[in-house]
């Protein structure tokens, strides 16, 4: 009845990341982390193209994790990049924002285009069947579980970091839902210089 | 708050719930009008969305805590209180069993990232610049009307920090 994937070495490590997300990432932290998260994947984007961990190299990119039903954390998150967006100005140009779907068995690229198109943010939307969606899943330490709601509905308990990756598809550091929008950009512009 | 000026305004127009229903014949004193339903608001929705969340701050400015126990809604097949927290990273979102406290002479704040109100099987999208109606039901002060302002996506009212 219920999903339940976890990556436990990922999941301690980000664990530990937020623990600690105060803005000050240590040196010794990003070393240790640099393999943490990342890895090949191939899914589909909200325009039916393949896009693939290779597709994505050479511009740094933020990757999240989601339900395109999603009405709180999702389009917060939404919004929190369009602000951060507008205040990095030109750098903005310089990353890609990639949203990918642990609700495969709904999201399909239609649905990942409606949500994606809310928001003031150029994004891709990602989506692919089980085992493309555990394969990323894995990749990035996320944990997502299926919730019932009263009245047949449903929603997903998952991961809310948002990761920033380099131009190389290394891992640089997450977004915490809870920093300031300067530790924020601060980091942004760390992963452009990545 | 950058944004308190304008908080203020919208206190001014703000709905006020007059204690309302039968004279219930009780020790303490019925402190009315009591409850101030603040700067109502959710997020337009895509077409294909089911679900939108509803945002307010409820003050109460009598001596004797309230309860807001439902919201009755004809945009939704529900609508729910719903509590989100984030915990080592991860999102959790659940129903909250008996109602939201609204404290005396103090406030609830229900906010992007923490309780909300949870709209289920949206009957048609919500569109920016349009209002939802709902009604909200409290253990003291009774139902009280309110429209909720369907904010375009990417307005957060500073609800994160």
């Amino acid at each position: 009845m219920t999903m339940f994937r976890r990556a436990m070495a990922p999941a301690l490590l980000l664990l530990a990341l937020t623990g600690c997300s105060n803005g000050q990432t240590t040196g010794n932290a990003q070393t240790s982390l640099a393999q943490a998260f990342g890895g090949p994947f191939t899914m589909i984007d909200q325009n039916r193209r393949t896009v693939s961990d290779r597709t994505l190299v050479g511009a740094p990119f933020v990757i999240f994790f989601g339900f395109t039903r999603c009405p709180e954390i999702c389009p917060t998150t939404m919004s929190r990049l369009a602000q951060l967006r507008r205040k990095l100005g030109t750098d903005a140009d310089r990353f890609k924002v990639v949203f990918v779907s642990i609700d495969p068995e709904h999201d399909k690229p239609e649905d990942l285009k409606s949500f994606l198109s809310m928001f003031d943010v150029p994004a891709l939307g990602l989506t692919g069947n089980a085992a493309q969606t555990a394969a990323i899943v894995k990749d990035y330490g996320v944990y997502y579980e299926r919730m019932p709601l009263p009245g047949g509905d449903y929603t997903i308990d998952h991961s809310a970091g948002v990761y920033l990756m380099d131009r190389r598809g290394g891992f640089v550091t997450t977004l915490d839902i809870h920093e300031p929008d300067q530790v924020a950009l601060g980091k942004l512009r760390q992963m452009i210089a990545a | 708050m950058k944004d308190s000026s304008r908080r203020t305004a919208l206190g001014t127009i703000a709905l006020v719930a007059l204690a309302s229903g039968s004279p219930i014949a009780s020790a303490r004193p019925v402190s009315a009008p009591s409850i101030t339903l603040v700067a109502p608001w959710t997020r337009a929705t895509s077409a294909r969305a089911p679900m939108g969340a509803g945002y307010l701050v409820i003050r109460n400015a009598g001596g004797v805590a309230d309860r807001l126990l439902s919201i009755a809604t004809p945009v939704a097949d529900s609508a729910q209180l719903h509590s989100m927290s984030v915990t080592n990273g991860i999102m959790r979102m659940r129903p909250i069993a008996g109602g939201v406290v609204v404290p005396a002479h103090g406030e609830a704040r229900l906010a992007p990232g923490g309780d909300h109100i949870m709209f289920v099987g949206l009957k048609r999208p919500f569109v920016a610049g349009t209002e939802v109606p709902a009604t909200l039901r409290f253990a003291r002060a009774g139902t009280v009307a309110v429209r909720f302002k369907v904010e375009r996506p990417g307005v957060d009212h500073g609800g994160m920090h």
